[in-house]
């Protein structure tokens, strides 16, 4: 490929080129580099659409999903004629929309410790576009390891985090944080909801941040890390420092190669909106956990109780607003209040509790039991289970 | 004096949605106790079994790491303010 910048390039990138900061050269480099997005979803979205725009020459995306509905809120790469299919060809066809002088490398698979390091091989920066811990630590041990800038940024409700890990410079993630929480104990993307714009500020400054690292501009943001609160509309930075004892980038690393992320962080890594992947793991933790018999209801079972005439209670360990978007009935008892509300849960007779998807259910019955309630079975699937096969007029969320 | 602890998205349900609570406190662990005091739900998701800081979560005074400095007993002093920041994962799918 020729490092020359063509006249359609110089005119294209015309607003770079008269930067001081870029011009010529800046710009020529950019169309040598080449960036691997680990996922084309919210994040991914802007980090795709600005870095082709800005003429990052090879362009990588990793992602084994397929467009659904309810990414559409906010994953602005794909739109309502890309449903169903794989998010990596539905993102490559836009880009080339966007600029066809950049070359997009689509790897429609989940990375993964086995194919992590062949497909990172070559690129002058990750990003970390992920939306679970296994795939998170997956990037930046493959960054650490091939000596490449980890450009991160997460999202959770109204908030959102960024920075730039790069060992050879300054702190990775696991100098941040050792070990990701365990399943379960905070709530998942899709139990917790995530305003659409929010990925769309993050993605854009990961991105900004990328452009610069490339460039070799400006002020990165290693070893800072910048938190933004929509809310409240507040951007706050912390400092961040190298782990001399962090287990991959410290003084003496215990971590030389890829490991097992899933059985580091007790989760899959690849759930997908509308199975029970990420319920299984929640379930069974609790089952372990305190080694009571398996007391699970399968919805259709529910269906079955509620014709016979039985007597049961049902509790719903979800927030009032999920009430609102649909519900079966039940004694609103959020999962978040169970500590002060426990006594309302009868102690007597069947009580069957149910949150969206099993995840919330499993742990409110796990602290009920604490208390000595031995009459608790989980609805397996929650409401979204009933919704898919029992009541499909339901809406699901 | 009280401090201003900044309390993460994700711990929000277990403060009645605040995102701030003032407590009172010379160090940072005493000030952590007084919040898990005022609001017991916080307990396990800031702290393990034996009593330690989880490891996904960092506290810090000000813009600094609490474990850069003293840990739990790094002092408290007037307008000081303690965040707590968790790691999260979202990004992309679901």
């Amino acid at each position: 490929m020729s490092t020359e910048l063509t006249n359609e390039e110089i005119r294209r990138y015309s607003r770079h080129v008269i930067l001081p900061e870029i011009g010529i050269d800046g710009q020529r480099r950019l169309k040598e580099s080449s960036v691997l997005l680990i996922g084309a979803g919210g994040l991914g979205s802007p980090l795709g659409l600005y870095l082709a725009a800005a003429g990052v020459g090879r362009i990588g995306i990793v992602d084994a999903d397929v467009v659904d509905e309810s990414n559409l809120q906010r994953q602005v790469i794909h739109g309502t004629g890309s449903l169903g299919r794989s998010k990596t060809e539905s993102a490559r066809e836009r880009l080339a929309e966007l600029n066809p002088l950049v070359e997009v490398i689509t790897y429609d698979e989940p990375f993964t410790s086995a194919n992590a390091l062949d497909i990172a091989e070559g690129y002058d920066a990750i990003v970390d576009g992920t939306d679970n811990f296994p795939t998170r630590y997956l990037s930046n041990d493959v960054a650490v390891l091939l000596g490449v800038p980890n450009i991160y940024g997460s999202i959770f409700r109204f908030e959102g985090q960024v920075s730039v890990f790069w060992a050879k410079h300054g702190p990775c993630y696991r100098c941040l944080y050792k070990e990701p929480p365990p399943p379960g104990l905070v709530p998942s993307c899709a139990e917790g909801g995530v305003l659409g714009i929010l990925p769309g500020v993050i993605g854009t400054l990961q991105a900004t941040e990328t452009i610069k690292v490339l460039l070799g501009i400006g002020e990165p943001l290693i070893g800072r890390l910048l938190l933004y609160d929509a809310l409240a509309m507040r951007f706050r930075e912390l400092k961040l420092r190298k782990d001399p004892g962090c287990p991959i980038c410290g003084d003496h690393p215990t971590i030389t190669g890829l490991i097992d992320y899933e059985a580091f962080c007790g989760v899959p890594a690849h759930d997908r909106s509308g199975t029970t992947h990420g319920v299984e793991s929640h379930s069974h933790s609790y089952q372990e956990g305190n080694g009571m018999a398996n007391s699970e209801i399968t919805v259709e079972q529910l269906a079955e109780l509620r014709k016979s005439g039985e007597d049961f209670t049902l509790v719903d360990v979800r927030e009032p607003h999920e009430y609102q978007i649909a519900n079966l009935g039940g004694m609103l008892v959020p999962l978040s209040q169970i500590e002060s509300r426990a006594a309302e849960v009868p102690r007597d007779g069947r009580v069957i509790v149910h949150c969206k998807m099993g995840g919330r259910s499993a742990k409110a019955i796990e602290y009920l039991r604490s208390l000595g309630y031995t009459n608790l079975e989980n609805l397996s699937g929650g409401i979204n289970a009933w919704a898919e096969r029992i009541d499909k007029t339901m809406p699901t969320y | 004096m009280g401090t201003n602890i900044f309390i993460p998205t994700p711990l929000r349900s277990y403060t009645g949605n605040l995102s701030q609570v003032d407590v009172e406190g010379s160090t940072v662990e005493e000030a952590l106790q007084r919040l898990v005091t005022a609001h017991p739900g916080l307990r396990e998701h800031l702290y393990d079994d034996n009593g330690a800081i989880r490891s996904f979560i960092n506290i810090y005074r000000n813009d600094d790491d609490v474990r850069h400095l003293s840990g739990g007993s790094t002092e408290l002093g007037p307008g000081d303010a303690i965040s707590i920041i968790p790691a999260i994962a979202g990004g992309s799918a679901q």
